[in-house]
This record gives C-alpha cells, structure tokens and sequence, in this order.
C-alpha cells in the first residue's frame, strides 16, 4: 500500500555495492526509525503520558468533570482507610495465589498424563485445549446457571441439603467459584507451556531411571519436575500477573457481590468512571501498578536464583 | 532444499520403535484423561442443549436431560434480540484491524530493533516497549478512557488501537527472537541486488516470518476477539459494542428466559470454536511455538 511511497523517498543508489564494513559503520538507514516510530508512538501517546497525566490527577480532587484543586497525598491516604479498598486488594490478591496454585497444579498433572503412551493423544489434547478459546464472560455465564440453578436443584434431587443453595449468593465461599471458572480458562495456557517442557526432556532419562528402578512418582520427584522448574516459573509468573487484573470472569459470574465480597482490583478501580471518585481510584490504580510491578521484580529476582538447565 | 540423510532423520529411532509402544499403551491412565474432559465438555453440554429448550423446559429441573422438543426459534429469538449481525461485524472489524495491526507494527518494530541492537536509541526502545508488559490495563483505563473519548476513538476503532498497543510487548518478544536466528547473509545478497530497507523487509524478512506471524495472528485474534473490558469501558455507544459486551448489556432482558439467553451464548462462542474445530492442527502448532520461545 505505502511501499511505493517509501521507496522513492530513498535516493537512488549507486552502481558500485557499499562494502560490507562501510555498510555497518554508516548511520542507521532511515527506514529503520521510520518502521520504529509506530510503535513507540502508540506506546508513548496512550501509555507513558496517558498514565502520566492519570498519575497528576490521583494528586487532585478531580471528580472526572469540573474543577479540581491540588490536595497532595490526601487521596492516598485516605485509601489506606478505606474498607472497600483494602478488601478489594486482599481478596484480590488470595484469589490469584489460590489460583495460580490450581491452575499450575491441574495443568502439570495433565501435561504429565497426555505426554504419556496414552491413547487418543491428539483428540485428547483437542479437548483439554478448548477452553482456551472461549470469551471468559461468556463462559462465566454459562457457570453462573451451573452454580446457581443446576447445581443446587441436582443437589435437591440427591438429596444432599449442604449443596441446595447456590455457591454464588455465599458471602464466604463465592470466591471459589471465581477461582474454578478461572482455573477452567487459564489452564491450557499454563498446559501448552508445560507439555513443551516435556517434549524437551529426553526419553533417554526416563529410560535410563527406570533400568535403574526409580519408580513413577520417583521419576516424577527426582526427573520431571526439577527440569521443568523453569516452566513452573514461567507459568507462576504469567498466571500470577494476570489474574491480578481480573474483571470478566467475576463481572459474569457474581459482578463483585454478594456485598462486595469479590470485588476485584481492577472492578473498584473502574467504579472511578461513575462515583465521582475519579481522581481517588486514580491513585488507586497507581498503588496497584506499584504493586504490580513490585510482584514481577521479586519474582524476577527469584527466578535468576532457581533457573535449572539441562 | 535441505538434503535428506537418513541417518540423521530425527523421527527414524522413534519409527523404529513405535511398534513396541503400541503393546504398553497406559489404559488407565487414558481413562482418567477421558474422565477428565468431562470438566471442558459438560459447560459446553449445557451451553448446547438449553439452547435447544422450550422456555418451560429451560426453567425447570437440573437442565441436565436432553432438549425435547427441540426449539431452534430461540436462536431467532437471541438473533433479533441482541442484534447478532451488527455486533458480530463489530467484533470482527476490530479483530481483523487488531490482528493485522499488531503483525505488522510488531515485525517492522522487532527488525529494526533487531538490525540495530547494536545503537543505543534502539536498544532502549526494546526495553521501553517491552515494560508495556508491567502495565495492566485497568492502570491506565480511567485517563484512557478519557483521552479516547476526546480524540474521537470511544468506538470500536480505538479498541483495535489498545489492542494493537497492549500486544506490542508480546510480541515483540517473540519477534525479536525469531529474528535472531535469521542469518544477515539472506538480506546481504538482497541489498547487494539493490533491495531498500523497506523492500528487504516485505521481500525477504516478512515472508521468513511466516511462522511467528502465525503465532502472533492466534494470539491477537483470540484477545481481541475474547476481550471484555476494554470494549465495556472504551466503546461509549451501546449499539456499537462487541459481542462478549452484548452478552451482558441483554443480560436483564435475558432474565429467566435460560433458553434464549444461552442460545445467545452460543452464538457468541461458535466462531473461535468453529475456527479452533476446523484448524486445530494448525492453531496447536502456533500456539505451541509462542510457548517454546
């Protein structure tokens, strides 16, 4: 589309080639900054200033229209005093750790079992993988009729009374919910990086353990799981970030009730946009990027003292 | 192209041996697995049979027992209600903008980068691109939302553009990996021919790419199509919204009537996992690749 136009720009070249030394001496082609700048733009304009000018705000009284006058810090600290937030970061944040350990949990025990001499191995992997593309909304709706009719009138039927009210009006045990249709989704991720470590390991190990006489769980202890601590890490990572910002799966599921019990980060930030609380869910959102960040650096930190290697 | 020795075919020890693992296929352990699907197929079980249901049928008992008789007009019913068309052509012209946004501002940016690592202004724009990965988006949707709204992109353009953005890390990540194990000697005989920059790019670096771009097009078309909350926050006309959006703007209307609301749900489900059925293979491998990098 553009092409012709960026190669006229250039000069026209001279017959003689550049040798190759000339060549890596010689300033950066031109073209090179241009295919940059898209990039770096967007980044720039709807990232760095944008949060920026967001960081400025959560400084101010800003309601989201208006006048504004400076407060200072008063914002940040009357987040330390407030309920709804400190609730909001502390359920938020065992529902990623409880998360992250079953999903790790599921999706290595599935990637052990389908790298084995099973059959169906290709359908198999088919299945376990759907989830994958599924919009997380919309399968939170789906479990919402699971968890709040079907469940409980299956319950009923058997007779079992602990089960005949639904998981997602129970102020103490809703969260579980959020973590099964989470777990549900963001286990293929977690599964495809697993079954990769797996393919890495030779078969030449495992066979060498078992003329040995290492048994399954031996294997697993001493072989599978030491070489794949790289993986666990990866998956740790990646899963612990996002689940942090989770929003869809808990809007389609209990939209943050009952009461408040799981309001997510991410759902009492948003409620910045009608309260007129713009400005204090913008410092908000600056605490929870201070926390983000500080989650990833330690992990960072972690990893460089765990890495394994063949 | 590459020569075939058969001493050093990969897959020759295993063909060899294949016969032999047939006899210890591990039953118990495909039953289990089996079982296990269960867990994936009974959410999309209920999501197909209650689309199926009369109303009466929908409203009473476990919704576990099989639509009789089968009601194909809630699909009509869901089809109308919801606007499907509209708000499937919207969610499509911002995955189609997305995914062919973010493969093309993610390669050029990754070959650049990769060309010039070497220059300090490039090296640094790697790692403050790739910081993009410590920023969630709900940290900067409320002044988002804002500057959108005042550039005239709170509709489904500006979602394509944060999907654009937000990928940029990722992919960059893969990219520049890819990147570096292309030889320099390719694009040598290219500019020797007189190629420009721009020209070895789309000549000789993108159609290399082909694998990555695979990758990356998966990913990008999964998220953006999947996405629910920038589209929720972005878009400010409802008549404009995604279908994962339209999901829940219906969900009063839906109330009761499970029969409708969950034909709708499947309908908003059917093109990833039609897509998925049909190109499994292909969407395994690529996906595959963007976890081994």
């Amino acid at each position: 589309m553009s092409a012709p136009a960026a190669i006229r720009t250039r000069p026209a070249r001279s017959t003689a080639p550049p040798s190759p030394a000339t060549a890596r001496r010689r300033r950066a082609d031109r073209t090179y900054y241009l295919m940059l700048v898209p990039a770096v733009l967007l980044f720039t304009v709807f990232i760095s200033l944008t949060g920026l000018v967001g960081m400025f705000y959560s400084l101010t009284n800003y309601a989201g229209f208006g006048d504004w006058k400076f407060i200072g810090l008063r914002n940040y600290t009357s987040m330390l005093g407030d309920p709804r937030i400190l609730e909001s970061y502390g359920f938020t944040i065992w529902f990623a750790v409880v998360t992250t350990v079953v999903v790790n949990a599921v999706a290595l025990l599935l990637a052990i079992g389908l790298n084995g001499r099973i059959k169906w191995k290709t359908g198999l992997r088919g299945i376990y993988f759907i989830p994958m593309v599924i919009s997380g909304i919309v399968i939170a709706y789906v479990f919402n009729y699971l968890f709040s009719t079907a469940a409980p009138a299956l319950a009923t039927q058997l007779g079992w009374t602990a089960g005949q009210s639904s998981i997602l009006a129970n102020e103490n045990w809703a969260w579980v919910a959020v973590v099964i249709v989470t777990a549900w989704q963001a286990t293929p991720s977690a599964l495809i990086i697993y079954l990769a470590g797996l393919m890495a390991i030779p078969k030449e190990v495992y066979e060498a353990a078992e003329l040995d006489g290492a048994g399954g769980w031996r294997r697993f202890r001493s072989i599978t799981f030491p070489l794949l601590i790289g993986y666990v890490v990866i998956n740790t990572i990646l899963g612990f970030k996002g689940f942090l910002n989770a929003y869809d799966i808990i809007v389609g599921l209990t939209n943050g009730g009952p009461g408040t019990a799981t309001m997510s980060v991410a759902m009492t930030i948003f409620s910045g946009f009608d309260g007129g609380e713009y400005a204090f869910q913008m410092a908000n959102a600056v605490v929870f990027f201070v926390f983000t960040v500080a989650v990833s650096l330690l992990q960072l930190l972690f990893v460089r003292n765990r890495e394994v290697n063949l | 192209m590459t020569t075939i020795d058969p001493t050093v075919t990969p897959g020759a020890s295993e063909h060899i041996k294949a016969p032999k693992e047939e006899h210890r296929i591990n039953w118990l352990q495909t039953g289990l697995l089996v079982l296990g699907t269960l867990a994936v197929l009974v959410p999309i079980y209920f999501a197909i049979t209650m689309s199926l249901k009369t109303g009466r049928q929908a409203a009473s008992g476990t919704g576990l027992d099989w639509p009789s008789p089968f009601e194909f007009g809630n699909f009509r019913a869901a089809w109308e209600l919801t606007h499907f068309p509209r708000a499937f052509a919207v969610s499509l012209s911002i995955s189609v903008l997305a995914v062919a946004g973010q493969l093309i501002v993610s390669s050029l940016a990754a070959y650049a980068i990769a060309r010039n690592w070497h220059r300090r202004l490039f090296r640094w724009s790697y790692f403050y691109l790739l910081a993009a990965m410590f920023i969630p988006f709900p940290v900067v949707a409320l002044p988002q939302v804002k500057l959108t709204s005042m550039v005239g992109l709170d509709n489904p353009l500006g979602v394509a553009v944060l999907h654009i953005l937000f990928g940029i890390s990722f992919n960059l990540l893969l990219y520049t990996a890819f990147l570096r194990s292309v030889p320099y000697e390719l694009e040598e005989s290219a500019r020797i021919d007189g190629c420009t920059t721009w020209q070895t790019f789309w000549k000789i670096i993108f159609p290399l790419l082909a694998p990555m771009n695979a990758t990356v097009g998966i990913f990008a078309f999964l998220m953006s199509w999947n996405d629910f909350m920038m589209p929720s926050l972005i878009i400010g006309d409802p008549s404009l919204q995604t279908l994962p959006v339209v999901q829940k703007i219906f969900q009063l209307k839906f109330s009761s009537n499970y029969n409708v609301a969950f034909a709708s749900y499947l309908m908003a489900m059917a093109p990833t996992l039609l897509a998925y059925l049909f190109a499994q293979r292909w969407v395994m491998s690529g996906v595959t690749r963007g976890a081994i990098k």
